[in-house]
């Protein structure tokens, strides 16, 4: 049995409410950290973790905390990025949903460790009744003195505010988000100055993921060490992972990072294998954003190792045989997909989601996806392949935010694996865009 | 006392060692090249979105990304990707290569093609053809070809207030108005709305921008996005004659250019750098209502570029006299542009073609006369 770390008590009844949290062992994390160690021991009990940010990029948690500027008389925020927006992506909906304490737990640890006294959990738009069921679980900590005015006695306070963003993708890149909070348009700022120097407010800020902030309870408790045992190599911990698409048991799973793709694919503890009868084509392993890869390079790299649920592993062979742990949403494709629908799909959202603020992405993601319309519905050339990959490269890196990075990710590495299923659309229009339609002996859907 | 001067930073942009103080931007870099050695203008990277006298402004547009060959002499590593030369502040030893390096000359066309593709291209009937800054940039750095097939995106006019039109189609969204409205009026009522391609500056609910220093807005546009009202479809920039020139306000400065057709003041703008950025706000009484010579003491011409289209009837005289002057200029500033027809730097064939071209000009005038 794989050690879990966050969705150890989630099945628990009534885990929701304070009393059954704290009988399962909660709130201990932040009585050791506030009552025993100085916040510059917690600081190095999460660098001493390995922990790397859970919400797309891995940046390491300890790392960030420690840049984080402290001058005198100026506040420090900590800032809880909720707004978990990624197609494919669940996980933080669910832990939230499920076991609110957690992660206000985890607040007040991390918040502590900073020297925050005010913190802020912004939550996305859709989710109102997670933002009802959080309050509710902020006011029961209040109450039970874990929040508020001197947190048991050691004069210690903190305020722990939930806040709805308006339900935009782009508010979960990490200034964007602060603009939001601050009640502006969600445009993401120019770095730098990054957020540790200055976030919200001006005042150095850090922004970390509701998955990252819900481990460290778990990090105090059992100590940094314990936590960079589990895992493999730079990839420490555990991990949740939504996985959906086309296979037997889609849900969120909370694994060991360093198991294998195949290994989490096929046996019945996890996915449960394709769904019967199909046979697997394509793997979006980290959200929309990531590279797709086929079905010869999901299990084992390019190199013929086998391919592990971690940061290195899936970055293996850059983006030409590789792709990205991303924030964890593993969507399986079998060979009924369509990848030239799916990725004009995946590029509709981001033409949707575009702040409009940088002319790259602005007038690039809307090029693309007019292209890939034009594509999808039978009237493409063949340069419009070309094209895309121009586009593609033209946008990436040249943007204010990662959002056109990933915005040109999926497209390029759709192209580059699935190019005759293009060429097959662009050359036979007719039969690709009837319905049940049949690339290479598979029947579309 | 002796003044302290603070420790000046030493880059090296392009090739040419240049020293700034502590905090300059690469923009304002380049910039002091070019405004001490005025042949190294072509140096200077395009600025769509950044504006000097608006704080915060920039980092938009991207059209000014140039690569950091060497970030510092202490961390002499370079930036991993190109970055904005008008945000990004000036290290000591830092290596900046903008002309001289092909990835940023590629992804300045792409930056160009990416403006252009919901950009109407109404320049004929447009009142900024001629000072305008996409126009500039565009032939400057774009390709003469488009890649772009579908339907441009498009808006309705709006009228905001009596003297402003808002010609959503032409934007490019470079902020430069919202920055306008939020920092030198007092009350905002102008920004953006929507998100993506279908961003729109607005004011709430077409509201009218109603305060004194409104017009403004009209001279920060780089595209004739927001066009005077007063002026709308009366000349062309280059059958206008810029003169410098003032009076006492209350408001403002006073300090304007009139643009003349003939004896009448057709257009009040104020005072623009060689940049293109305006030096003084003017407040609308200055701006659209004083439009009589009598209202203003007359400095004298405007300083123009000679390559500015606006010189072109100016400088007449001087043409007619040294006609080799603009051939030479011609045919020393021809540079390739993404086109597949040929060119020559030769001058005698260039005098040839310019003939052949202005007699062709002339009979289909001549036609057109007669057939008046």
């Amino acid at each position: 049995m794989a050690t879990k770390i966050l969705t150890e008590h989630i099945n628990v009844p009534g885990i929701e409410t304070f009393e059954v949290y704290r009988k399962q062992g909660g709130y201990a994390a932040v009585e050791k950290a506030i009552k025993t160690m100085s916040s510059e021991e917690v600081v190095e009990e999460a660098k001493k973790s390995g922990i790397r940010g859970r919400g797309g990029a891995g940046f390491p948690m300890g790392m960030k905390w420690g840049f984080l500027a402290k001058p005198e008389g100026v506040p420090r925020y900590l800032v809880c990025n909720a707004d978990e927006s990624e197609p494919g992506t669940f996980k933080d909906h669910h832990l939230m949903k499920s076991i609110p304490h957690l992660l206000i737990e985890g607040m007040i640890v991390s918040s502590y460790a900073l020297g925050a006294n005010k913190s802020f959990i912004y939550v996305r738009g859709e989710l109102m009744y997670v933002i009802r069921i959080l309050e509710k679980a902020i006011e029961e900590a209040k109450v039970n003195g874990f929040l508020g005015k001197n947190i048991l006695g050691s004069g210690y306070d903190l305020e722990l505010v939930v806040q709805s963003g308006g339900g935009a993708y782009i508010c979960g890149e990490e200034t964007a988000l602060l603009e939001s909070l601050e009640g502006k348009r969600g445009n993401p700022r120019n770095k730098p100055p990054f957020p540790a120097v200055k976030g919200l407010y001006q005042s150095p800020t850090v922004v970390n993921n509701v998955e990252s902030i819900a481990n460290m309870p778990w990090v105090i408790n059992h100590g940094g060490d314990a936590y960079a045992a589990i895992g493999i190599g730079r990839s420490t911990g555990t991990k949740l992972i939504s996985a959906s698409g086309h296979i037997q048991k889609p849900g969120v799973y909370e694994i060991e990072l360093g198991l294998g793709v195949d290994e989490f694919l096929n046996s019945d503890e996890y996915c449960g294998g394709i769904r019967k009868g199909h046979y697997l084509k394509a793997l979006v392993a980290g959200g929309s954003s990531v590279p797709i890869l086929p079905a010869h390079l999901i299990t084992k790299t390019a190199a013929g190792e086998d391919r592990l649920m971690s940061y290195e592993s899936l970055s293996d062979g850059g983006f030409a045989t590789g792709t990205m742990m991303g924030s964890g949403g593993f969507i399986v494709f079998d060979e009924t997909a369509c990848i030239v629908r799916n990725t004009w799909n995946f590029s509709r959202f981001y033409h949707h989601e575009s702040c409009g603020q940088c002319s790259p992405c602005r007038e690039g993601t809307g090029w693309m996806e007019k292209v890939l319309h034009r594509i999808e519905h039978g009237h493409g050339s063949l340069h419009d392949i070309d094209l895309l990959v121009d586009v593609a490269k033209k946008i990436e890196g040249n943007t204010i935010c990662p959002l056109g990075d990933a915005a040109a990710w999926p497209i390029a590495s759709a192209i580059r694996h699935f190019r005759e299923e293009f060429e097959w659309h662009i050359n036979s229009p007719k039969e690709a865009t009837q319905p049940g339609a049949v690339f290479m002996g598979a029947v579309l859907a | 006392m002796e003044e302290v001067k603070p420790q000046l930073i030493k880059i090296t942009f392009d090739g040419i060692e240049v020293e700034v103080e502590p905090g300059t931007t690469i923009m304002q870099a380049a910039r002091k090249i070019a405004e001490a050695d005025e042949s190294q203008g072509h140096l200077v990277p395009p600025a769509m979105c950044y504006y000097k006298p608006l704080p915060t402004s920039g980092g938009k547009c991207r059209a000014c990304l140039v690569r950091v060959a060497a970030g510092s002499a202490k961390d002499p590593r370079p930036m991993p990707k190109l970055v904005p030369s008008c945000i990004t502040q000036v290290q000591e030893g830092m290596i900046v290569e903008n002309t001289t390096n092909p990835s940023v000359l590629d992804t300045r066309k792409s930056i160009v093609e990416f403006l252009l593709i919901n950009h109407p291209l109404d320049c004929p009937v447009c009142d900024q053809a001629g000072e305008c800054h996409l126009q500039d940039f565009s032939f400057e750095h774009g390709s003469v070809k488009t890649r772009y097939e579908e339907d441009r995106r498009t808006f309705d006019k709006i009228d905001i207030g009596p003297f402003v039109q808002l010609h959503m189609t032409r934007c490019i969204l470079c902020y430069r108005c919202v920055y306008t409205a939020d920092q030198i009026t007092d009350k905002r009522v102008h920004g953006v709305m929507n998100r993506g391609d279908a961003s729109e500056i607005s004011t709430y609910i077409e509201k009218a921008i109603d305060n004194d220093f409104s017009g403004n807005v009209i001279d920060v546009c780089p595209v004739g996005a927001l066009t005077d009202k007063t002026y709308r479809f009366k000349s062309r920039v280059w059958f206008s004659k810029p003169e410098d020139a003032h009076c006492d306000c209350d408001k403002c400065s006073g300090k304007v250019t009139l643009w003349y057709r003939g004896d009448e003041v057709i257009r009040v703008t104020a005072r623009k750098n060689i940049w293109g950025e305006v030096n003084e706000f003017i407040c609308n009484k200055c701006r659209f209502e004083r439009k009589k010579t009598s209202d203003w003491v007359i400095e004298g011409p405007t300083k123009v570029k000679r390559s500015s289209v606006i010189s072109a009837n100016k400088y007449r005289k001087d043409l007619i006299a040294k006609p080799d002057f603009s051939l030479r200029l011609a045919a020393s500033q021809f540079k390739p542009i993404d086109d597949e027809r040929e060119y020559t730097t030769d001058i005698e064939t260039v005098r040839h073609q310019s003939i052949e071209n202005n007699d062709k000009a002339n009979h289909r005038s001549l036609l057109t006369d007669n057939r008046n």
